[in-house]
């Protein structure tokens, strides 16, 4: 005897797998429309180009937050774009199945693992203990060394699913392999090699753990990059924490401006062109 | 390979191969120095309080006493209760993604996906604090309090800002994973498996019973500890709602009240650590994480690698 029929069965199961999608989706929804509602009040003029004002002050901006996470970003790139570049050729072209090679995946894997508050300690006890002040370039190391499993793995993939028939034309008209690997292969997988750069920037933009002990925070505009320098992320978590009103406002609004980033940048990936060539996997 | 090298651009070729074999070093050499950092600046608290010390109940900065136990314990609970909460909803996707969903749905569905992986932990923080707290304190937790109160595990007033609290954050932030590689697992299904199935006169769900979840099972497993290597390194969304209090799970063992973990300690006092036996206490606390993470991360790995590439189930 069967309790139900199978096909009131299927139709349970459809009806439950779809309510429990509906639960995940529900918080991200809340959370796009919370940011959304509660940020776009914040965000004028002033609040995008000037100072904070001081503790207690209504008005003022985070100008100098937004600059703040730019630099750093940008110093973040500078560090783990080309050397996650040249990791992900080396481990697709060069060294699939060196010794070297194995130990080098192996590392990209496990750093993929590691919390991000852990590269934050690693920069701080690198860096600041060290020059004894909090500097800006400890946090840019701490995110380039986070973007360089990412970078990495994504070269890799991207370079490996190029068809062999392609390497095998260049050996066969007597192209060198450096040449074959930059100007052939890498060119066929750039767009892979794109999506995995943009998508790494996206994450760093939103890490605030390993800021915390390396660019701390300030009130004033970046001017050098071995001082403390302000961040959207540390503003985020330092303002919303502070109890005071137009302070928690401030950081609704930078959150709109994080979440707008990471936003755009994870859904124009899905619409970049597919690579031509690929092997017939 | 043949010995004999093109006449021409041979030093380039070595040149290439050399810089592309350094910026290989140089990331080992990375890792390297993040564990010879870690261990060498928790080396004062191992020396002047001993290495066991880590592992006791009293963290008084005041007396040089620093045992990081709640703080641990606090990590693996909510973990360990996220991942457990994660494991039904993100089955139910992956299930529904993979057998029901029409194709338009599915794109919808995957980018949703995504963008849950995507959206930064700071932000789950500021929602979770102002948004949800006030509403699982009087909406869930005074209930169940009010219900199951004489158990120890729901017991005492309802703070908003709970282990509990930070479960519910981390089992969102958990879902993507599991999910997303649960779905890559079933649709790797072998389809002359499926079409056996279903030539038979077998349901969708009949099909997914008895081929999908036995073929992707091992895998799913192995998504589930990536998940939960995920939640326990998890820092700033939990900072943000657990409350930070050193009292559980030694004061009081209810899932509601505030209590602290490994990441959320370091956040809190890494910068203002008021001795160098506080500071490498925290340091040692990281690196204890790190073991724990870099173990359960490459468990994971093996198995979810295993399972993928292993063809049909003999």
């Amino acid at each position: 005897m069967r309790l139900i029929g199978r096909r009131s069965k299927e139709r349970l199961i459809l009806a439950g797998t779809f309510f429990l999608s509906i639960i995940a989706i529900i918080p991200l929804l809340s959370i796009l429309a919370t940011v959304f509602i509660n940020g776009v009040s914040a965000i004028n003029l002033e609040f995008l180009t000037s100072l904070p004002a001081p503790f207690g002050e209504s008005g003022g901006g985070i100008g100098n937050a937004i600059l703040g996470t730019l630099i750093i970003n940008s110093m973040a790139c500078l560090f783990g774009i080309p050397l996650g570049i040249f990791t992900g050729m080396y481990l697709s072209e060069y060294g699939q199945k060196s010794r070297l090679g194995t130990a080098v995946r192996l590392v990209v894997e496990s750093l993929s693992g590691v919390p991000s508050i852990i590269f934050g300690i690693f920069a701080f006890t690198l860096i600041v203990t060290t020059v004894r002040h909090y500097t800006a370039i400890a946090a840019a190391i701490a995110l380039g060394l986070m973007m360089i499993p990412l970078v990495a793995k994504a070269t890799e993939i991207s370079m490996k699913v190029v068809s062999n028939d392609i390497r095998e034309a260049a050996i066969a008209l007597g192209i060198p392999k450096w040449i074959r690997t930059t100007q052939i292969v890498f060119s066929i997988a750039k767009s892979g090699v794109l999506t995995g750069c943009l998508l790494a920037f996206a994450r760093i933009s939103g890490e605030t753990a390993p800021l915390l002990f390396t660019s701390l925070f300030s009130f004033f505009w970046p001017s050098q990059v071995d001082q403390p320098m302000a961040s959207l992320q540390v503003l985020i978590y330092n303002y919303s924490l502070s109890g005071f009103q137009d302070w928690v406002l401030k950081a609704w609004g930078a959150s709109l401006l994080l979440v707008l980033i990471v936003v755009a940048i994870n859904v124009s990936v899905k619409f970049i062109a597919k690579p031509k060539f690929k092997g017939s996997a | 390979m043949s010995k004999k090298k093109p006449y021409f651009f041979n030093y380039k070729e070595s040149a290439f191969r050399y810089l592309l074999i350094s910026c290989s070093l140089v990331i080992v050499a990375f890792f390297l120095a993040l564990f010879y950092m870690l261990i060498s600046q928790s080396l004062p608290a191992i020396s002047s309080n001993g290495f066991g010390s880590i592992f006791g109940n009293i963290w008084d900065s005041n007396n040089g006493i620093f045992g990081g136990l709640p703080a641990i314990l606090g990590t693996l609970a909510s973990s360990l209760i996220a991942t457990v909460l994660a494991i039904p909803i993100s089955l139910g996707i992956a299930i529904f993604f993979t057998e029901y969903a029409p194709a338009r749905t599915r794109f919808i569905l995957s980018i949703f996906i995504d963008l849950l992986a995507a959206i930064p932990s700071v932000i789950y923080g500021i929602w979770g604090l102002w948004v949800i707290a006030p509403l699982i304190k009087s909406g869930i937790q005074q209930p169940i309090i009010n219900a199951f109160g004489f158990i120890p595990f729901f017991s005492g007033p309802a703070y908003g800002l709970s282990i509990f609290m930070a479960s519910m954050i981390l089992t969102i932030m958990v879902i993507p994973i599991v999910s997303s590689i649960s779905i890559d697992l079933l649709a790797s299904t072998p389809l002359s498996l499926k079409e056996g199935m279903i030539s038979l006169g077998a349901t969708k769900w009949e099909t997914m019973r008895h081929v999908g979840i036995p073929f992707a099972k091992i895998g799913i497993f192995g998504a589930v500890i990536l998940g939960l290597g995920r939640a326990l390194g998890e820092t700033m969304a939990v900072t943000m709602v657990i409350g930070n209090s050193y009292s559980w799970p030694f004061d009081s063992v209810s899932i509601f009240s505030p209590a602290t973990t490994i990441t959320s300690k370091i956040a809190s006092e890494l910068y203002e650590a008021t001795s160098a036996t506080h500071m490498a206490s925290l340091i040692e606390l990281a690196l204890v994480l790190l073991i724990i993470t870099l173990a359960i991360n490459s468990v994971a790995r093996l198995i979810i690698n295993r399972a993928t590439r292993r063809g049909y189930p003999q």
